[in-house]
């Protein structure tokens, strides 16, 4: 048990937790509170936003000082593994104006996992666009709802222009099984040790 | 009931707006705490010039056990910068000290993945 670090180098480590952060992303209503919610024991946390110019025509700010700032809620979940190793997951919305969440929470991530909606494929490209960047590990989980028409995991692929050693899986995160599996395949890839698809 | 009264209930939501609970202060002024950072309380005697609100004695209650910074912003049920802020004071009274998530500070190690991993696998 020697992993955990105190920046003292002192005493007893038991009962101090090791923590690591994988993050969910994706476009709004994608289904990440779901999956949050299906695998980890749901939080509340609040975080702020600064209302630049970007805001206006969406929020209403008139009236407001140019750095007004309000709080929004963050999907935020928590899942306790064995030997005092906590999960901690953070859904972050998809827009870009949040994106000032994700420089901040991509620092020291285990990796991301990018959820798309069929429907929808264009409104994850920031996401996929930001971890290519960045340099984070990220894997794609397709959220297949409802009715929504089938595609084949190749097409996806194709139509998200996702190079090849980037894991794409199809899921339904209402499933704690399917949520698991995710989350299973996204340090499975950091590992190297998943299959390229 | 006065002007005052019919304002102040609980849908108004809380009466001391955020910042004034850190004196207006919005930075942190040490190194940004990453919200899966370990804090604990370091048992260190308070300085009676410290001044500390009651938040910070919330706060430093909550890490006499190890506690994560995104756990204690949850727990106390307010914004993550503005517990930054408060925390920031606390560590630099000495009172509750950061530890490292993983040794390089950054992304979590070998071991650490295998043992998410296997963890992942038991639930």
């Amino acid at each position: 048990m020697d992993y955990a670090h105190s920046d003292r180098g002192a005493g007893a480590v038991m009962d101090r937790p090791v923590t690591a952060k994988i993050l969910i992303a994706g476009g709004f209503g994608v289904g990440k509170t779901t999956m949050v919610g299906a695998i980890s024991e749901i939080r509340p946390l609040r975080t702020e936003e600064v209302l630049t110019d970007r805001s206006v025509g969406v929020d209403d700010t008139a009236g407001v000082d140019a750095k007004a700032t309000t709080t929004v809620a963050m999907d935020f979940g928590r899942i306790t593994l064995e030997d005092n190793l906590i999960l901690y997951l953070f859904g972050t919305p998809g827009q870009q104006r949040f994106w000032f969440m994700w420089d901040e929470l991509a620092v020291g991530a285990v990796g991301a996992v990018v959820l798309a909606d069929v429907r929808r494929l264009a409104d994850c490209f920031p996401a996929v666009d930001y971890f290519e960047d960045r340099g984070t590990p990220f894997i794609v989980a397709v959220n297949r709802f409802d009715g929504a028409e089938h595609k084949a995991a190749e097409d996806v692929r194709i139509a998200l222009d996702l190079d090849d050693h980037v894991p794409l899986v199809m899921c339904d995160v209402r499933h704690r099984e399917s949520a698991k599996r995710v989350l299973i395949t996204m340090v499975e890839h950091v590992l190297g040790a998943a299959p390229a698809r | 009931m006065t002007a005052k009264d019919r304002w102040l209930d609980g849908e108004a939501g809380p009466v001391v707006r955020p910042y004034t609970l850190t004196r207006g202060r919005t930075r942190p002024r040490g190194d940004s705490l990453d919200l899966i950072v370990v804090l604990e309380a370091t048992g260190v005697p308070e300085r009676r010039r410290a001044r500390l609100g009651p938040e910070h004695r919330r706060l430093l209650a909550l890490c006499r056990r190890p506690i994560t910074f995104a756990d204690l912003a949850s727990e106390v049920d307010l914004p993550i910068g503005v517990v930054r802020v408060l925390v920031d004071d606390l560590r630099d009274e000495n009172l509750v000290r950061a530890l490292k998530p993983t040794p390089a500070g950054d992304a979590p190690d070998e071991l650490v993945l295998r043992k998410l991993l296997h963890g992942l696998r038991a639930l």
